[in-house]
């Protein structure tokens, strides 16, 4: 017998790989070409000669130049979008409804590991570290973030969504909602009982907020550098493994064939001896130990955690599920990429295309709108739902 | 179980319910009867953000009334009357705030309130007060109006936007500064404050090379783009700290060297534990206010020990202004009560009698109020962060400091 399963392996892991690469890069391409056609067309009008009149730069090598620094900034923050995401299609992959806690489970993963590396920092450990105790300190906050969002999840399933599972749709939706509410005040509750504090501030260590020079790029008298910072690297990298290691589960072990029968058809894959409860439980552990990861990575990146941080994330990658078509893994990934680069883009562009009457207060508006647009015309997500089997 | 004996069951629960009812209503009717008996209470009101992000000032805004009625209410009580604390909590959210104003307007006790940290809760909720006639003392409203609406009932004690506005400028204009960017976060406060900025930063010859308003607290990377790309001398920060002192950070990691103005919003020890360092890189970091830190004003070192005594704690901005907001509110029902020989006064007449205070001897200063309710003259400062350590926030450098009268 030849070895099916090592060839297997390699396959999945290498296809998402490929996949990410060609979203990350065809998502990029698109978006450039069309900020650069809107530049080409709008040369010559007002808008080119304020900016020449104001910075001494036209539009063209205005959009240009700010181009490399959006595109990073688009990937890191869809990354965020796509982990958080997966946790939403998952769960409606397999139980068909919106985990509208997944938020607030993202949240409890943020706390948790934040809270986690501020004790190390506490303790002098983070200040001794070295640059590889850094990644070692931020590998195990991320353990913890998993664990504790992964464990809560299960036990929201249990508590809040076991006992309605066989009720109409609606109600586990309200559950979810009212669950979303509880877990913000709980966490409230637990942080200004303990320490007193509504704000958690990510310590700083290690080099995660080096900036590594890539090229510079000339602008009229002087030039602008272009870097990225280390810690978008850290976190589009443990994103990268992540999302490989979720699709390796899902689609190439036992366990990720049960899930995906249980999503097929929970009755007979009862009926073939799978623990359809065990197998629901797993599922919103690994949903939620990525959403909290995500929200450890979310901390990492823009530093500051409130017990509400995980709503405006939570509803983009919501929108993000929706986007890529929910139910659908792949679209989840492709989902948080477009949204992000599309955040980034409208953020960067909106306030000098339009002169300055809409601002970039406006980008979450016009994320928004060309989703509902896009949704009018594609109404089953950029890659189709994965619910048509369970009819 | 069998369907008549379920039917049973339910009836029986119903009347385990009713019966929990009743002895509920039985209860709180008592306690209204307790309520009754007790007549002669007179309740001063705070209104300030106690829980979520800023409360910080807004717990130490209604510690500091706490501590003036502790220690000034001596001659009420002499008088018979027993005064008390009603704190609310408006969650820096105007629709708490306007929810809390029609709560307070109808307890008949309270005669006085002192409050509101953002302007965006108290315009919408004094309008509440307006009409009952009762008088409301800001510690630390500064949107223009506050007091533009010719209330008789509403007054502060610090300074105006308009104003602190124009000294920003003027103070970044004095640093040399030639190109600013300017940011707000939408709010009454904080987009009023930097149209002011504005305003004067043009007559000046500063040139603006952008304004904006965001709500964004966290992700600042798309917003900092084209702020970066512009390459302003200063940008100004129009809004509070929670959201700034993020900015700031993330301006500084995109290596932005120039300098950060911003308003006294931004006075806060919060701003230090969430910037950090980023405070003081670059050409540095620094905010207008109108409420010095407590330590500048001549009478207030025995406000410091007493209020670390009783809290533990080094009194945030505005605390020593909400004590001299609610030793007024004191010393004008004590003028009332004389006035309507002892009988609880009218909330009208408390108003008048905030008004009719002449040179009232504050910790923060001598105390007139004008025709609007505005302080006849008001300080302003340029403050300069010198320290990441939130516990020495109270220590930040002043760099200016101005006595200005309102616009009339």
């Amino acid at each position: 017998m030849r070895r099916p399963l090592g060839s297997k392996t390699l396959r999945e892991i290498l296809l998402p790989l490929g996949r990410m690469l060609v979203f990350v890069v065809g998502a990029g391409a698109v978006f450039s070409c069309l900020m650069l056609a809107l530049a080409l067309l709008c040369r010559g009008s007002g808008v080119d000669k304020l900016l020449i009149s104001t910075q001494g730069i036209d539009i063209l090598s205005y959009t240009l130049v700010n181009l490399p620094q959006v595109l990073i900034d688009g990937v890191t923050l869809g990354f965020v979008y796509a982990a958080i995401a997966l946790g939403y299609t998952m769960v409606y992959g397999v139980l068909e409804f919106i985990n509208f806690a997944h938020s607030e489970i993202f949240a409890i993963g943020a706390f948790a590991g934040v809270e986690f590396l501020i004790a190390m920092d506490k303790l002098g450990a983070l200040a001794a570290a070295g640059p590889l105790g850094s990644y070692l300190y931020l590998t195990l906050a991320l353990v913890v973030s998993m664990g504790a969002a992964g464990g809560m999840a299960m036990l929201v399933e249990r508590v809040a969504y076991r006992p309605l599972r066989e009720a109409p749709k609606l109600v586990p939706l309200i559950s979810a909602i009212g669950v979303s509410f509880a877990l913000q005040d709980i966490i409230r509750l637990t942080e200004s009982l303990t320490t007193g504090q509504f704000y958690r501030v990510m310590p700083t260590f290690g080099e995660f907020d080096k900036r590594l020079p890539l090229f510079t790029i000339p602008r009229g008298a002087d030039s602008s550098l272009v870097d990225i910072q280390v810690k978008s690297i850290v976190v589009i990298g443990a994103a990268v493994l992540m999302l490989v290691a979720l699709n390796y589960i899902v689609n190439a072990t036992k366990i990720g064939k049960a899930i995906r029968s249980v999503a097929q058809d929970r009755n007979t894959a009862a009926l073939m001896g799978i623990g359809v409860n065990a197998i629901i439980s797993f599922t919103f552990l690994i949903g939620g130990a990525l959403g909290g990861a995500a929200g450890l990575l979310y901390a990492l990146k823009f530093t500051r955690i409130d017990p509400f941080v995980g709503f405006m994330p939570g509803i983009k990658a919501f929108t993000a599920a929706v986007l890529g078509g929910i139910g659908n893994l792949t679209g989840a990934l492709l989902g948080g990429i477009v949204l992000g680069m599309l955040e980034s883009f409208a953020g960067a562009y909106l306030g000098t295309f339009t002169m300055g009457a809409f601002g970039s207060e406006y980008k979450d508006i016009i994320a928004f709108l060309v989703l509902i647009i896009f949704i009018i015309f594609r109404p089953s997500g950029l890659l189709g739902e994965q619910v048509s089997q369970k009819a | 179980m069998p369907e008549s004996e379920s039917h049973k069951e339910e009836a029986k629960m119903r009347k385990r319910i009713l019966v929990a009812l009743c002895a509920l209503a039985v209860v709180s009717l008592l306690f209204v009867g307790c309520g009754g008996t007790q007549a002669k209470v007179i309740k001063i009101a705070t209104q300030s953000p106690l829980s979520g992000g800023m409360s910080a000032v807004g717990t130490d805004i209604k510690n500091g009334a706490q501590l003036a009625i502790e220690q000034l209410s001596g001659p009420l009580v002499k008088l018979g009357y027993t005064v008390q604390l009603a704190p609310f909590d408006d969650q820096g959210n105007p629709d708490t705030g306007v929810a809390n104003a029609k709560n307070i307007v109808a307890d008949p006790a309270i005669l006085a309130v002192v409050g509101h940290y953002n302007s965006g809760v108290q315009i919408p909720s004094s309008e509440e007060y307006h009409s009952a006639n009762l008088v409301n003392i800001s510690p630390a409203n500064t949107n223009p109006k506050v007091t533009d609406r010719g209330y008789a009932e509403i007054n502060r004690i610090c300074g105006r936007d308009d104003v602190q506005g124009a000294v920003g400028a003027q103070y970044a204009a004095s640093k040399g500064i030639k190109s600013a960017y300017v940011l707000h976060d939408k709010t009454a406060y904080g987009q009023g404050i930097a149209e002011y900025f504005q305003r004067q930063a043009t007559a000046l010859g500063i040139k603006v090379l952008g304004f904006e308003g965001t709500e964004e607290k966290a992700n600042f990377d798309s917003i900092l783009t084209p702020i970066l790309a512009s390459k302003p001398q200063a940008i100004y920060l129009g809004g509070m700290f929670d959201q700034w002192a993020v900015l700031i950070k993330a301006a500084r990691q995109k290596s932005f060297k120039g300098l950060f103005l911003s308003d006294d919003g931004f006075d806060s020890s919060d701003a230090a534990k969430i910037g950090g360092d980023a405070l003081l890189q670059g050409a540095g970091t620094y905010y207008s206010t109108v409420s010095g830190p407590a330590s500048v004003y001549p009478g207030t070192a025995k406000f410091i020990t007493d209020f670390k005594a009783k809290f533990g704690s080094e009194p945030q901005p505005f605390a020593a202004q909400a004590y001299d907001c609610a030793a007024i509110a004191l010393a004008a029902i004590q003028n009332a009560l004389a006035a309507s020989k002892g009988k609880l006064p009218a909330r009208a007449d408390v108003a008048a009698a905030v008004r009719a205070l002449k040179d009232f001897q504050g910790i923060t200063g001598t105390i007139n109020f004008n025709a609007k309710g505005d302080l006849t003259k008001a300080k302003y400062f340029i403050i300069q962060v010198t320290s990441s350590d939130p516990s020495k926030w109270s220590a930040n450098k002043i760099d200016q400091t101005l006595d200005i009268e309102p616009p009339q």
